[in-house]
C-alpha cells in the first residue's frame, strides 16, 4: 500500500488507514540531517585526535618517554618539550591569579551592588574586551607594552633581588618585557570576560528569598554575599575559573607574540619563555620531519588537556546547576 | 477616628544609629574592591583601543583599504592591506556558509529531536568541550587533513574556522530554540503539521532573531582568528579572488607577520590593519546587539 | 436592626464606588505599652501608590494579624515595619512610624540595626544552604559573636525556644536544606529569635504548610508571645482567629477614574471584636465570606 508522498504534507493519502501515516520522505530526510550536524562534532573531535596522533606518531617512538624531558634542542634532534608544558601552565597560573578576583568582583557588582538599569556600561565593557582579537593583544603587547613594562620590570627585580619568595618570583638576571609575565598577564584580560559572564550567570540564580532571609537578620551586603550568594554559587564559578584556565592555556597568538620566544623553565616570571601553542605557531612553517611531528604531539597534548579540563569544569558546572536546582 | 498612644516618658531609649563600624568599613571596603575590579579592566582595554585608533588612523585611508601589500621595509605610506581585508572576507563568509547552517541543523537535532536521549545529551557536552578547543588545534587538523593534500588554499582557512564556530553556533542556537515556547510547537503540532514542518515554520522563525545575534557573534570571533590559518593558507602579497585554490592572505594573519618586523613601515601597517579588524568586530557586535534587540520585540 | 446579608454587600459596594473613599479607619485603642506607632503610613513603589492612610498602634507581646484579600498592602505594610521595603528600588514610604517612641525611617537610621531588632519569617521557608547549626549560627556570628561555647548555648536556646531541638539535637551538621516544610519553617523561625530581636514579624507563615505543621507554628506563635511582640499577615481567617489577639482589616480601593487600585486600613480592633461585631461594613462582607 502505498502513500501519497507529498514530500511537504503531513496529511495522510486517503488511501492510507485514516488514523496512520508513514512519516513522509522530507520529514525522514530532514530528521536524518539534523542527527548528521549533531554527530559532526563527535566525528570532527575523533578525527582531531586520531590525525594529529598520526603525525605526531614519529616523534612518540623517536623519544620515547623523553618528550618529557626539557632538553629541546633541535639542532641535534633533542625534543623533550617539558619547558613549552612548563610555561603554559606558568602563564596560565598567573592568568587566572589575576583575572579570577577582578571578573567575581565584576561579577558580584554587576548582580548585587548596580542596579539592573544602570549596569549597561559596565557589561558593555566587558563585551568590548571580548571583542578584542587576539592578534590585537599581541601586536600591541609586543610593541608598546613589552618595552614600557621592561623598566618597570627591572626597577622590581632589582628592587627584589636576594629577597625569599619576591626574589624566587621576580627577581634574576634575564628580564625581558616579553615574558612569563606579560603572557600571563595580557592571558588575564582575554579570559575576564568569559569567567565574568559565566559567574555572573550562576551568582544571579541565587534564589531572592534566600537572600531577603539574611538581610532580614541585619546582614549587610557583604556579609549576606559571604553567607548566602557564595555558598550558593561556588560550584559553578569555580566550574568558570576552570573554563578560564583551559582558555587561557590555548590562547596561541597573543602568547606567542609576547612569551619571549625562550624555551627554558625558570622561577624567575619576568624571564622569557615559551608556551606550547606559541612554539607551535612560531616554529611549525619552517619545521620537517620529526621537528614537525613534536609539534603536531604539542598539538596532541594541548587536545587532551584542554579537553579533560573543559570536560571537567562542564562537569562541575551541570552539577553546581542540578544542586542549587534540586535543593 | 484613630487613637495613637505615646508610650509614657517619651521615647524609650532606643539606639537606631549605624551597626558597628567594623562591620560597616568593611561592607564598604568590599564594594570599593569590586569597582575596583571593574576599573582594573577598563585600564587595559582603553590602552589598547586608544593605541589601536591612533596608530592605525593615522595609517588609513583609502589607498590603504585597496592597494596590494608592499614589501616590509617600505615606508608607511606606501601600499595597504587590501588582500588582506579581501582574504579576509572572503574566507570569513564561506566559513559562515558552512558553519551556521550545520550549526543550526544540530542545535535543532538536540533540542527537537534528540529529546532527554542519552546520544543527545552527549552531543551537547561535547559541543560545549569543543568550544574550548584551542584554535590553533583546528589549524593543525585542517593541516594534516587538507592542506597535506590539496596545498593551501582560502577553502582550508574556510574548513579551519569553520570548525572553530560549528559548536559556537550550536550551543547559542540551541539556546534560543530552547527559549521559544512549547505552546508555539503544540499549536502547530494540532494543525496536523509534522516535526520538520513544525520546526521549520513556526520554531525556527521565532528564534531567528536570537539564532542570527548569535551566528554574528561567532562570526566576529572567526574574522580576528589568526591560530587556524597559519598553516593553512599560506601568505600572499596580492588578492587571490579564487578563494578554493591558492594561498592567500588574511588581516590577522598579516598583523602576526607584521607584529615581529622591524621596520617602522611594516608595523604601521600592521596597526592599520589591526585597526581595520576591530572596526569589522566591533560592527559585528553592534550589529548582534540590534538584532536581538528588534526581534526581542517579537518574541514572547 | 437586623441589616440582611444582602443589604450589607450592597452597602460594601457602594461604598466601593464611592471616590475618594479615604476614610480614617475605625481604629479601638488597647491599653499596654505600644511597640509600633503608625500614623498616616503610605508606600509608594515609584509612581505607584500601594497602601495609604495607615494609622494603628501594636501594642507588646500581643499577636496582631493583618488580614484583608490579595493587594490590599498587609505584606507591604508588615514590610514596612523592618524596612525591607528598602530593598525594592523605587519604594518610598511616607508618613510617621516609631519603633518605641524612636523613628523607624529617620536620616541617621540604620535599616541594618532596625531588622536586628526586628525579625521576619517568610512565607516560603528559606534555610540557608548550610548547616542547622550554622543556619541559627548566622545572625549572632555578622553580630560579632565568636565564641563556640556562646555560640553553641545561642544555638541550643534558639532551637529550643522554636520547638525544634529535639528533633534536630543529633543532627545538627546535617544540611538546612534536608528538613521538612514544617521542620524548616521551625528552623527559620530559630535563625530570626536567635539575634534576640524584639519584634517578630510573619508574612503568611503556614501558608506553604500542610495543616499539622501549620498547627505547630500556631502552637510556636502562642509560646513566644510572652516574649516577643509578633505581627503577622495571614489571608486564612481561621488562623487570625486562632491566634491573634488584634486583627486590622485591609481593604483594595479601585479608583476607576486611573484604573489604579490601592490598599487602605479601614479597620483595627481586638479580634473578637472584629470577627463578631465589625464597625466597618467592608470588614462585615469580608469576615462572613462575602466579598474577596
Amino acid at each position: 500500500m502505498s502513500v501519497e508522498t507529498r514530500a511537504d504534507s503531513a496529511i495522510p493519502a486517503e488511501s492510507a488507514h485514516p488514523l496512520k501515516h508513514s512519516r513522509p520522505l522530507g520529514d525522514r530526510l530532514f530528521a536524518a540531517l539534523a542527527l548528521a550536524a549533531g554527530l559532526l562534532v563527535l566525528v570532527i573531535l575523533v578525527l582531531i585526535a586520531v590525525s594529529t596522533s598520526q603525525q605526531a606518531s614519529s616523534w612518540f617512538s623517536a623519544e620515547g618517554l623523553k618528550i618529557f624531558s626539557d632538553n629541546w634542542n633541535p639542532g641535534a634532534n633533542d625534543y623533550g618539550v617539558l619547558a613549552f608544558i612548563y610555561g603554559t601552565a606558568i602563564t596560565a597560573v598567573i592568568a587566572v591569579v589575576i583575572a579570577v578576583p577582578v571578573s567575581i568582583g565584576i561579577a558580584l557588582l554587576l548582580t548585587e551592588v548596580v542596579p539592573r538599569r544602570r549596569s549597561a556600561p559596565i557589561v558593555y565593557v566587558v563585551d568590548l574586551l571580548a571583542v578584542v582579537p587576539s592578534v590585537v593583544w599581541g601586536l600591541w603587547g609586543i610593541l608598546v607594552f613589552a618595552p614600557w613594562v621592561q623598566h618597570i620590570y627591572n626597577s622590581i627585580a632589582s628592587g627584589v633581588n636576594g629577597i625569599w619568595v619576591l626574589g624566587f618570583l621576580f627577581g634574576g638576571q634575564n628580564i625581558s618585557g616579553a615574558s612569563f609575565f606579560t603572557a600571563g598577564l595580557i592571558l588575564a584580560f582575554m579570559i575576564t570576560p568569559i569567567v565574568t559572564s559565566l559567574s555572573r550567570e550562576v551568582i544571579a540564580t541565587t534564589p531572592s528569598i534566600d537572600k531577603q532571609g539574611a538581610y532580614a537578620l541585619g546582614a549587610t551586603r557583604w556579609e549576606m554575599i559571604r553567607g548566602v550568594v557564595w555558598p550558593h554559587s561556588q560550584g559553578g564559578v569555580v566550574g568558570a575559573i576552570l573554563l578560564g584556565v583551559g582558555r587561557a592555556m590555548g590562547e596561541t597568538i597573543a602568547a606567542a607574540l609576547v612569551i619571549g620566544s625562550s624555551p627554558t623553565i625558570t622561577s624567575h616570571l619576568f624571564a622569557p619563555g615559551y608556551d606550547m601553542p606559541a612554539g607551535i605557531a612560531n616554529l611549525f612553517g619552517e619545521s620537517s620531519g620529526i621537528f614537525r611531528a613534536s609539534l603536531m604531539g604539542m598539538g596532541v597534548l594541548l587536545f587532551v588537556i584542554t579537553i579533560v579540563i573543559n570536560v571537567l569544569a562542564r562537569g562541575v558546572v551541570e552539577r553546581s546547576a542540578r544542586r542549587s536546582r534540586g535543593a | 477616628m484613630a487613637v495613637t498612644a505615646q508610650a509614657p516618658g517619651g521615647p524609650q531609649n532606643i539606639d537606631l544609629r549605624e551597626p558597628p563600624s567594623w562591620r560597616r568599613t568593611k561592607n564598604r571596603l568590599m564594594t570599593v574592591l569590586m569597582v575596583l575590579a571593574f576599573v582594573i579592566t577598563i585600564v587595559p582595554l582603553g590602552f589598547v583601543l586608544v593605541t589601536v585608533i591612533a596608530k592605525g588612523a593615522s595609517v588609513i585611508s583609502w589607498q590603504f583599504l585597496t592597494s596590494g601589500i608592499p614589501p616590509n621595509v617600505l615606508p608607511a605610506n606606501v601600499g595597504g592591506m587590501g588582500p588582506a581585508i579581501v582574504g579576509t572576507l572572503e574566507i570569513t563568509a564561506l566559513a559562515t556558509v558552512i558553519s551556521v547552517p550545520l550549526g543550526v541543523l544540530g542545535a535543532i537535532y538536540i533540542n527537537e529531536y534528540g529529546g532527554k536521549g542519552i546520544l543527545a545529551r552527549i552531543v551537547r557536552f561535547m559541543s560545549d568541550v569543543m568550544t574550548g578547543v584551542p584554535s590553533i588545534i583546528m589549524g593543525l587538523f585542517i593541516f594534516t587533513l587538507w592542506t597535506l593534500h590539496f596545498q593551501y588554499s582560502g577553502l582550508g582557512g574556510a574548513l579551519a574556522l569553520a570548525c572553530l564556530m560549528l559548536p559556537i553556533i550550536i550551543r547559542s542556537s540551541e539556546e534560543m530554540l530552547k527559549l521559544v515556547p512549547d505552546a508555539l510547537r503544540q499549536g502547530s503540532y494540532a494543525l496536523g503539521a509534522s516535526k520538520a514542518r513544525v520546526t521549520v515554520t513556526v520554531v525556527l522563525p521565532a528564534a531567528i532573531g536570537g539564532i542570527v545575534s548569535g551566528a554574528l557573534l561567532a562570526v566576529a570571533r572567526a574574522a580576528g582568528e589568526t591560530a587556524p590559518l597559519l598553516f593553512v593558507i599560506g601568505i600572499v602579497t596580492s588578492v587571490n579572488k579564487n578563494v578554493f585554490s591558492g594561498p592567500t592572505t588574511s588581516l590577522p594573519s598579516q598583523i602576526f607577520q607584521n607584529a615581529t618586523q622591524p621596520y617602522t613601515g611594516a608595523q604601521a601597517r600592521g596597526w592599520g590593519a589591526a585597526l581595520t579588524l576591530v572596526v569589522i568586530a566591533f560592527i559585528f557586535m553592534i550589529t548582534a546587539r540590534l538584532v536581538t534587540a528588534r526581534f526581542a520585540k517579537y518574541s514572547s | 436592626m437586623e441589616e440582611s446579608q444582602q443589604d450589607v454587600v450592597t452597602k460594601a459596594e457602594r461604598m466601593a464606588g464611592t471616590e475618594p473613599l479615604i476614610r480614617q479607619p475605625a481604629v479601638a485603642a488597647g491599653t499596654g505599652n505600644v511597640i509600633f506607632d503608625v500614623r498616616d503610613m503610605a508606600v509608594y513603589y515609584g509612581a505607584f501608590k500601594a497602601v495609604t492612610d495607615v494609622t494603628m498602634p501594636i501594642y507588646e507581646n500581643e499577636i496582631t494579624a493583618f488580614i484583608g484579600s490579595s493587594g490590599s498592602g498587609k505584606s507591604t505594610v508588615l514590610r514596612a515595619f523592618n524596612r525591607m521595603n528598602d530593598l525594592i528600588p523605587g519604594a518610598r514610604v511616607e508618613g510617621e512610624m516609631y519603633y518605641r517612641g524612636a523613628t523607624l525611617y529617620g536620616k541617621d537610621v540604620s535599616p541594618i540595626a532596625v531588622r536586628r531588632r526586628i525579625g521576619m519569617v517568610f512565607q516560603k521557608p528559606n534555610p540557608f544552604p548550610k548547616s542547622i547549626y550554622d543556619n541559627v549560627a548566622y545572625g549572632p556570628r555578622i553580630n560579632g559573636e565568636r565564641n563556640k561555647k556562646k555560640l553553641d548555648e545561642i544555638v541550643e536556646r534558639s532551637l529550643r525556644a522554636a520547638a525544634l531541638w529535639d528533633e534536630v539535637k543529633n543532627r545538627l551538621k546535617m544540611s538546612g536544606l534536608a528538613l521538612s516544610g514544617g521542620q524548616a519553617q521551625r528552623l527559620c523561625i530559630a535563625r530570626t529569635i536567635a539575634v534576640e530581636p524584639d519584634v517578630v514579624l510573619m508574612d503568611e507563615p503556614a501558608s506553604a504548610l500542610d495543616p499539622i505543621s501549620t498547627g505547630a507554628i500556631e502552637d510556636l506563635m502562642r509560646e513566644l508571645k510572652s516574649r516577643y511582640t509578633i505581627v503577622i499577615v495571614t489571608h486564612n481567617m481561621q488562623q487570625a482567629t486562632r491566634v491573634s489577639d488584634r486583627t486590622a482589616f485591609f481593604y483594595v480601593l479601585t479608583d476607576s477614574k486611573s484604573d489604579t487600585r490601592t490598599g487602605v486600613l479601614v479597620e483595627y480592633g481586638p479580634t473578637k471584636q472584629i470577627f463578631e461585631d465589625p464597625r466597618d461594613p467592608r470588614t462585615q462582607a469580608y469576615v462572613t465570606g462575602r466579598m474577596g
